[in-house]
């Protein structure tokens, strides 16, 4: 590497000791977290910030704000890229995380719920025609509805405000890469569960947990139908899906052959609710169960099967266990995972020899996403494709709140997922199970720009009701306003009285204007208002490539 | 000046104000084609209502149509001896079969037998032969726009609020859901610095396009809203979508598409009231206003009313159908060869279903869209399989 390699890891070791002495105090807990004091300049390590640094943090995160850019400069580049790739807790603040779990799917296990909603579902059909089952089939449809909401505003809020900023990224990027639509059966009750216990542990783990954590959910086994694959009543959705979405990617080699034979594997692994099956004594120790998820011994085909010409003895749930051992291990799953992850990162044609070097990362470290991350932030390529990808939805909103709003804690998430679904990347909202596209191509149709640039409008000059109370009981007259957030560390508070975002901020004059293009510029010198102004900024293609 | 000229040099006259979309002028007449999507499955049974069969009255107790009644102007309309139209649509689509601008195709659909929503509906989108593995970026009708030469020859729009994949792979198609257009968000002063702002970047015919459009729809809404000496309040709904698509579709766009959805009635469909019929009674109503917005140009349009897959021929445990097979497409237009119901058919009866529960597939549908645009606009056959490789197109004689 160049100059700044070695910049980089001077500064990994400057603040790396720094860094030490932080974490001692809180590294005992399960909360322990990157050090969240705000640094004096004198402390920074990267007294000037150029545009590649703008940039790359960009990418690495969601998006600038305060925090994030003084964190950067804090601890320099590989130093900051390996607090995001350590798996951190997710540092809310605390409205933020106040918000976070007073939700109703932080406290009940929803895979309990599950035999209670099918139960409710059954009674209810059973009522017969008319007003009163209709009316008791909507309170149960408004429940799940309701948490379903809560798991994307979850999702949403930390998006927003965890300086775990990588990893909200990985969330995001695994949840639409094993993608389950809410719209399907029951899911809408699983959603919250399937982000938190299934994708959020694994999101910088190890490829292979993660797609046994999501063959062992019941979302991703209703959604792809597995719960009805079966001895003798095959269903090849999973195994298809698992094969050219998950793991191997289309036309890497697998047959037709392959995927039946994968069905075949997969048969018996489903969702029970209820109690055990009675099963023959020989068939009781391969029983298993985890929660509503279950390996059905009596539903299994236990005959052999050959997957990539090896054979697999019929065995039970050691077969699946072995199979994705076998599929994980291919090289062409090493290269299709990092292609995907250089597709959402680096360009929408990632450069081969980079997909190639992070394809041997993960060869060589048994699928280790942090390091085939780590492989890909640090890489020449990666600086060289900087500026040029395109913002998805997500990026966009996220984005813009980010910058817009700097840490300032709102309290309703509502309007970024009315954002969301005006943009169509409604969080578990892809019917389809090949997940959202990455490229620009499929984001930046005619309509789509004119509607980002309504959203921009609609943060640029107000705060489009982002401050209002969205856990206040409904009142019968008007709400009065929402009691102000404390103001944060800043001196100067990022939103005007009048209740627009100020974005010719601190963090504006200091990452953003000095590398604005001309165009831009221009387009702000032509603003009439500040809420104008702002609407430009965050239209700009400046805000809308990163 | 008509509204029509005001379109045309009210383009230029944006452009003046520093628009730099690349605007391109149609010719005023010639062939047009609307594809409505109704995702969900509808439930094509219940439109097209085979009242000869009385297997139908036997497995739908609660959901059959009752026979047309000649001394009722409310119920079915007899269409011929096997078939009668839903009373919801009879005096919208019922009059326009009478004027012989409609015509039916029963036992059509795909070769998919997934019975999956969104399968289904890719693969219509995509159009591509089954088996193959997909091309994803390659809509049917992104390629019907490509072969017509796209903005130059026949300049395309999807009314949706993103590109359908139908659209996928064509040259910048422009896409708006005509829902909810109000005022525009910006006034032409803020649309031109928007689009300064990109003049140079790769995007900027494309943001240059979306202002625009915004400000021509609702430019052309508040005129036609002066010029119709109607009140255009009542339209509410598909209706005054239907409305503003036939003023684009009739002043400056060619092919266009729409989708509609709340089709998929497992549960409480309705018989001759009810979900099922306030959509079609929706559905109809908008169809009717679409043909008369386009004025003249009626007559050089055609519309196909479409769904991914047709419902289950008997009525489930709650009063609705489940995910079938063949459905009942629709074309209109003011010159097609209509009053008929066309294409291979079979009686009606449970030997004929497909699976013992759908109507089979016995039209292809993309051997009946490939024939009815080869007819349109007199493709080649090398230009045809562009749009549907390897499938015959099948000429049903309506155009």
């Amino acid at each position: 590497m160049t100059a700044v390699g070695k910049r980089g890891a001077i500064a990994a070791l400057t603040a790396g000791l720094a860094l030490v002495s932080a974490g001692c105090s809180s590294s005992g807990g399960a909360d322990s977290k990157p050090d969240l004091r705000r640094p004096d300049a004198s402390a920074a390590v990267l007294p000037v910030l150029r545009r590649e640094d703008m940039l790359w943090l960009e990418r690495v995160s969601f998006g600038l704000d305060s925090a994030t850019v003084a964190d950067y400069r804090r601890l320099g580049r590989e130093r900051f890229l390996d607090l995001q790739l350590s798996d951190q807790g997710a540092a809310l603040p605390a409205p933020i995380a106040a918000q976070v779990n007073a939700l109703e799917i932080a406290h009940t296990d929803p895979l309990n719920w599950l035999a209670d909603v099918n139960a409710q579902y059954k009674a209810i059909n059973a009522l017969g025609d008319g007003p009163e089952r209709e009316r008791a089939r909507k309170v149960l449809n408004d429940r799940g509805n309701r948490l379903a909401y809560e798991a994307i505003r979850r999702e949403l809020l930390r998006a927003v405000y965890s300086r775990a900023q990588l990893k909200e990224q990985m969330v995001w990027f695994w949840l639409n890469h094993f993608s389950v639509y809410q719209h399907k059966g029951n899911l809408r009750w699983l959603v919250g569960d399937y982000a938190e216990n299934a994708i959020r542990p694994h999101a910088l783990g190890h490829f292979k947990d993660l797609v046994m954590a999501t063959l062992e959910h019941p979302a991703m086994l209703q959604y792809l139908d597995n719960n009805q694959n079966s001895a003798g009543h095959i269903n090849e959705n999973y195994a298809r899906e698992l094969m050219e979405l998950h793991t191997l990617g289309v036309g890497s080699g697998y047959t037709q052959q392959d995927v039946q034979q994968l069905a075949l594997v997969l048969t018996g692994v489903g969702i029970n609710t209820g109690n055990p099956p009675k099963l023959k004594p020989e068939l009781q120790g391969l029983y298993e169960r985890k929660g509503a998820f279950e390996f059905n011994p009596a539903r299994h085909d236990f005959s052999r099967k050959t997957l990539f010409g090896h054979s697999i003895d019929g065995k039970g749930f050691r077969e699946v266990e072995d199979s994705v051992a076998l599929i994980v291990a291919q090289p062409a799953c090493a290269h299709f995972i990092s292609r995907q992850l250089a597709i959402y990162f680096v360009a929408d044609n990632p450069p081969p020899a980079l997909v190639e070097r992070m394809t041997q990362t993960f060869l060589h470290t048994d699928g280790d996403i942090a390091a085939v991350l780590r492989t890909m932030f640090l890489a020449r390529e990666f600086n060289a494709a900087l500026g040029e990808k395109f913002k998805d939805p997500v990026r966009f909103v996220i984005s813009s709140v980010r910058f817009a709003y700097d840490g300032r804690p709102i309290s309703n998430a509502r309007p970024l997922l009315n954002w969301l679904n005006s943009l169509g990347e409604a969080p578990f909202g892809r019917q389809t199970p090949d997940g959202y596209p990455m490229t620009e191509l499929s984001w930046a149709s005619s309509g789509q720009m004119s509607r980002r640039f309504e959203i921009a409008r609609s943060i640029g000059s107000g705060n489009a009701g982002l401050f209002d109370n969205e856990d206040a009981p409904p009142a019968p007259a008007p709400a009065p306003a929402p009691a102000p957030a404390p103001a944060p560390a800043l001196a100067s508070s990022p939103v005007a009285p009048s209740g627009f975002p100020q974005l010719s901020n601190r963090l504006y004059f200091e990452a953003v204007e000095p590398f604005l293009l001309p165009k831009t510029r221009e387009a702000l010198n032509r603003a009439n208002s500040q809420q104008e102004w702002n609407t430009f900024l965050l239209s700009s293609p400046d805000f809308s490539y990163e | 000046m008509n509204r029509r000229e005001l379109l045309r040099y009210g383009s230029a006259a944006l452009l003046s104000l520093g628009y730099a979309g690349r605007l391109y002028a149609a010719p005023l007449s010639g062939p047009r084609f609307l594809l409505v999507f109704l995702r969900g499955g509808y439930d094509s049974t219940n439109l097209l209502v085979p009242y000869s069969s009385s297997f139908y009255y036997e497995v739908r107790p609660n959901l059959a149509i009752p026979k047309p009644d000649a001394a009722s102007n409310t119920s079915a309309l007899a269409l011929d001896a096997d078939w009668a139209l839903a009373p919801a649509v009879r005096d919208t689509i019922g009059t326009m079969y009478q004027q012989k601008e409609v015509a039916f195709i029963p036992f059509v659909g795909t070769e998919d037998l997934t019975r999956s929503h969104f399968e289904t509906q890719d693969s219509i989108e995509l159009g591509q032969p089954l088996g193959s593995s997909r091309d994803f970026r390659s809509g049917f009708m992104g390629r019907l726009s490509d072969v017509l030469n796209g903005a130059n020859g026949a300049p395309s729009i999807s009314f949706t609020d993103a590109l359908p994949l139908a659209f996928e792979g064509a040259a910048t198609v422009p896409n708006l859901s005509l829902k909810n257009v109000g005022k525009p968000p910006f006034d032409e002063r803020q649309s031109r610095i928007l689009s300064d702002m990109y003049s140079g970047h790769h995007l900027e015919g494309v943001v240059s396009n979306g202002l625009e459009l915004r400000h021509e729809v609702a430019q052309e809404i508040a005129d036609e809203m002066k010029a119709a000496n109607r009140d255009a309040i009542n339209t509410k709904g598909f209706e005054l979508e239907a409305e503003r698509m036939g003023m684009l579709m009739r002043d400056k766009y060619r092919i266009g598409f729409i989708d509609v959805g709340g089709w998929d009635t497992h549960v409480g469909e309705g018989a001759a009231q009810g979900t099922l019929p306030t959509n079609l009674s929706s559905l109809g109503r908008g169809l009717q206003t679409f043909s008369q917005t386009l004025g003249a140009e009626w007559k050089n349009t055609v519309v196909v009313v479409l769904s991914e897959f047709g419902r289950t021929f008997r009525e489930n445990g709650n009063r609705g159908t489940d995910h079938g097979h063949g459905t009942v497409y629709w074309v209109l237009g003011g010159s097609i060869n209509g009053g008929t119901i066309v294409g291979e058919q079979l009686a009606v009866n449970r030997q004929n279903l497909f699976q013992d529960r759908d109507y089979p597939v016995l039209n292809d549908y993309r051997a009946v869209l490939g024939g009815l645009f080869r007819s349109m606009w007199g493709l080649s056959a090398e230009q045809g399989a562009r749009v549907f490789a390897q499938k015959a197109p099948v000429d049903l004689k309506l155009t």
